[in-house]
């Protein structure tokens, strides 16, 4: 299945859109006073979608090798930006509802607690892919630096990972971090393996095509 | 929506007097309305209306209030103070206690009061109401979490009822124990905290004449999410100090295992007064959000020391950064 151009536009439009239907709910519940706490419920959704969207833009690599659906890395891009663009609405609501704007506070935080440390440096991480996403920086690094350097995504998603795990450990209600846990082991378990079979027998994969991992 | 009630003939300050329930509610009501325009008016009447079935459920308690011992902060919105709350039998979401809360039966209830005691006891609920005349008292209620809020409690001094039960030379600590039922409390089957849930006190803490055992709050019996039908409040430690729907009163030698010293000792000690010196590891204690009160967007407010509480006599020699 190979959508036309035409398809895929309005594919990427859809998701463009639904990408926003989680901050469109945030905003509607926070305004309409829905909300006893809107603190709190603003750094978890915006945290677990940041999550998800990295699942999700780890998926693509998967789904475009066992579902043959080569068309899905053009999504990528977009769902990566989301997935920095959740974690900066994430990293804003703590450095203004929790520290407002206080930076040195906020620094002080981070150094004294090892789960903020931790999500802060996965935060951190995201922004140098965020800022060379572009045609032009892909371009500019060239495409062999500009994979490696987007291979940051593979320390940024466990350490997000991890990030959660932390926060909800000592309550011993771990399900959710659990469930995280797996879907990434999984994504980058597969693509290790991949790489494996590939040094065994260099040449069976990549069907004739430059594959990215 | 002012409507002056006078049993006995006697004109009693009722707590629902001091800011009524109705001004809380039509501010909130407002508020939604404001934002939300008439797109939202279905589920707003709905909201109300679930509201009004809540009212008639909680039957009112008349006391009066004790102004010495209370706060001059302004109470937190009943719809706030009713729909945000811990309480892990219920589940661990905060709205969760809301939704699921209607399962417990309130009544018959008994407290059993025992251990190192002359006079152990065990009271009904009737017989808990009556035991000595109800006040009203506003207390700031401060979370481990960082968020407080302000809540107009019914009951009396817990002193009242340790004064009854005469313990013995040997009792220093106050355990108490709460309900633990499958059948009532969805959140028992989880594994979150070791059930039942066991709070503690030192003997003095508890005699502390600010220490509250609390039959209702907003003038009406406790609503079950808040711990029906009695719990105890202490207003100067952290929220999850102050047990709720308590089935046992044990008076002890040693200090108890509390459920949450138990699970993450490095967390929450037993003691957990209110101190904005002492961090939580995970989290600063420094300041807090008043819910409903401040704006999100605002900067924090500074949490007092013992929560603003004049109770520093009680720890004196004690090093608190220790004994957290």
């Amino acid at each position: 299945m190979t959508p036309s151009p035409k398809q895929l536009t309005v594919i990427k439009a859809a998701v463009f859109v639904l990408a926003l239907v989680p901050l469109a709910r945030l905003v509607w519940l926070t305004l309409t006073g829905a909300l006893v706490e809107p603190l709190q419920f603003i750094t978890r959704s915006t945290g677990d979608w940041t999550l998800y969207f990295l699942c999700i833009a780890l998926a693509v690599t998967p789904l475009r090798r066992l579902a043959k659906w080569n068309w899905v890395l053009k999504l990528r891009r977009m769902l990566g930006l989301y997935a920095f663009f959740y974690a900066l609405l994430h990293f804003m609501t703590f450095l203004w509802f929790d520290h407002f704007f206080d930076v040195a506070e906020m620094l002080k935080d981070v150094g004294k607690r090892p789960f903020i440390l931790v999500g802060f440096i996965a935060f951190v991480l995201l922004i140098p892919l965020a800022i060379t996403s572009t045609n032009a920086m892909v371009r500019r690094l060239g495409g062999k630096r500009w994979l490696w350097l987007h291979r940051l995504v593979y320390l940024v998603a466990p350490l997000g990972v991890l990030h959660f795990w932390w926060m909800k450990a000592a309550k011993h209600d771990l399900a959710e971090p659990m469930l995280f846990v797996v879907i990434v082991a999984l994504l980058l378990g597969m693509r290790v393996w991949w790489a494996r079979q590939k040094q065994a027998n260099p040449t069976a994969q990549g069907r004739g095509q430059t594959r990215r991992v | 929506m002012l409507i002056k009630r006078s049993p006995n003939g006697i004109d009693l300050p009722f707590p629902s007097e001091i800011t009524p329930r109705a001004v809380f509610e039509n501010r909130r009501a407002f508020i939604r309305q404001m934002a939300a325009g008439s797109i939202a008016g279905g589920a707003l009447l709905e909201m109300l209306s679930r509201e009004a079935f809540a009212q008639g459920v909680n039957p009112k308690l008349a006391a009066r209030r004790n102004a010495a011992l209370s706060a001059q902060d302004k109470p937190t919105a009943y719809h706030d103070a009713t729909h945000y709350n811990n309480f892990y039998e219920f589940g661990t979401d905060k709205s969760d206690p809301a939704e699921n809360a209607g399962t417990l039966r309130p009544r018959p209830w008994t407290v059993s009061i025992e251990g190192e005691v002359k006079k152990p006891l065990t009271l009904d609920l009737d017989a808990l109401l009556k035991l000595a005349p109800l006040e009203e008292r506003v207390y700031r209620l401060r979370c481990v979490e960082g968020w407080s809020m302000v809540i107009p409690w019914v009951g009396y001094s817990l002193s009242e009822l340790i004064k009854r039960v005469e313990p013995t030379g040997n009792a220093k600590y106050v355990e108490f124990i709460s309900l633990a039922d499958r059948k009532q409390m969805p959140g028992v089957a989880s594994r979150v905290l070791d059930w039942p849930y066991t709070e503690g006190l030192r003997l003095d803490e508890a005699n502390h004449p600010l220490t509250l055992l609390t039959l209702g709050m907003y003038g009406e019996v406790l609503p079950n999410q808040n711990g029906a039908p009695v719990r105890v409040v202490v207003p100067w430690k952290y929220g999850f100090k102050s047990a709720k729907s308590i089935v046992k009163i044990r008076f002890t030698r040693d200090m108890p295992r509390t459920s949450w010293n138990r699970s993450a000792p490095s967390e929450y000690g037993f003691y957990s007064n209110v101190n904005p010196e002492v961090d939580h590891p995970r989290w600063s204690q420094a300041t807090e959000r008043r819910i409903g009160e401040d704006s999100f967007l605002s900067r924090k407010r500074k949490t007092l020391m013992f929560n603003g509480y004049d109770v520093a006599s009680l720890y004196t020699g004690l090093d608190l950064k220790k004994n957290f």
